[in-house]
């Protein structure tokens, strides 16, 4: 797993590569606790180069939406592969976070 | 049938997904159903790693069985505390975020994605078979 970060517009904008599963998402959640301690409040998740993602992922993700609102943040996510959707969709985690096409249309949302 | 044991531990995950792959795309699975499947087995597994051997030191085995017609079955053997996944509660997917709990969430996606789960508990051994 590969995580880049690119300030645009008023978000960050945190692009994954590769496999978000119970081996990789400890250095993510490291990766988060770093952005939000930096005192980031409105993340964009760009999952356009995420291939796999399993249920300690959705734990991850699901635990960093919990901090942002708790400092009245917000994230959103971008560009789901379909098996990343699916995942999302059966777990419904679609009705909780949003979810946009595209990397532009979610900045321009947060 | 082809089998493998490995170590009841995350270290072991990915040999795990890799010989499930291998498995797979010899029955004549596609790129996403074989995506599917890895995330069942690395949920199954999951559980295993973490509750099945409180003192460490076990082992797991996946056994493959072809079905035909691109089917594959799956059994993921352990001789830990008996754990019968199937009885736990699914989790409350219309929930509102403050009341959506962090985890849980494993055992109901390989139910989801399989078209058949079943547990049974042979002498010292749980077996949780998945079909896909």
């Amino acid at each position: 797993m590969e995580i880049t970060k690119s300030k645009e517009g008023k978000g960050l904008v945190i692009s994954v590569k590769g496999r978000l599963d119970a081996v990789t998402s400890p250095s993510f959640d490291k990766e988060m606790e770093e952005t939000l301690a930096e005192g980031e409040t409105a993340l964009v998740v760009d999952f356009e180069h995420l291939d796999y993602i399993s249920s300690a992922g959705l734990r991850s993700i699901l635990a960093v939406t919990k901090q942002l609102k708790a400092r009245d943040g917000r994230i959103v996510l971008a560009s789901l592969k379909d098996i990343v959707r699916e995942v999302f969709e059966i777990s419904g985690f679609n009705k909780i976070i949003p979810i946009y096409a595209s990397r532009e249309e979610a900045v321009s949302n947060l | 049938m082809r089998a493998v044991t490995l170590p009841a531990s995350l270290e072991h995950l990915k040999e795990a997904l890799d010989f499930l792959e291998a498995r797979a795309r010899e029955a004549g699975l596609d790129g996403k159903r074989i995506l599917e499947m890895q995330l069942a087995l690395e949920e199954v597994l999951a559980n295993v790693f973490t509750y099945a051997y409180p003192d460490g030191g076990g082992v797991v085995e996946i056994r493959c069985f072809p079905e035909g017609s691109g089917r594959l079955a799956i059994e993921v053997r352990d001789r830990g505390i008996p754990f019968d996944c199937l009885s736990r509660k699914d989790p409350d997917l219309e929930a509102v975020l403050d009341d959506r709990p962090i985890g849980g969430l494993g055992i109901f996606l390989f139910k989801r994605l399989s078209s058949r789960v079943e547990y049974r508990r042979e002498d010292d051994t749980n077996i949780l078979s998945l079909l896909f």
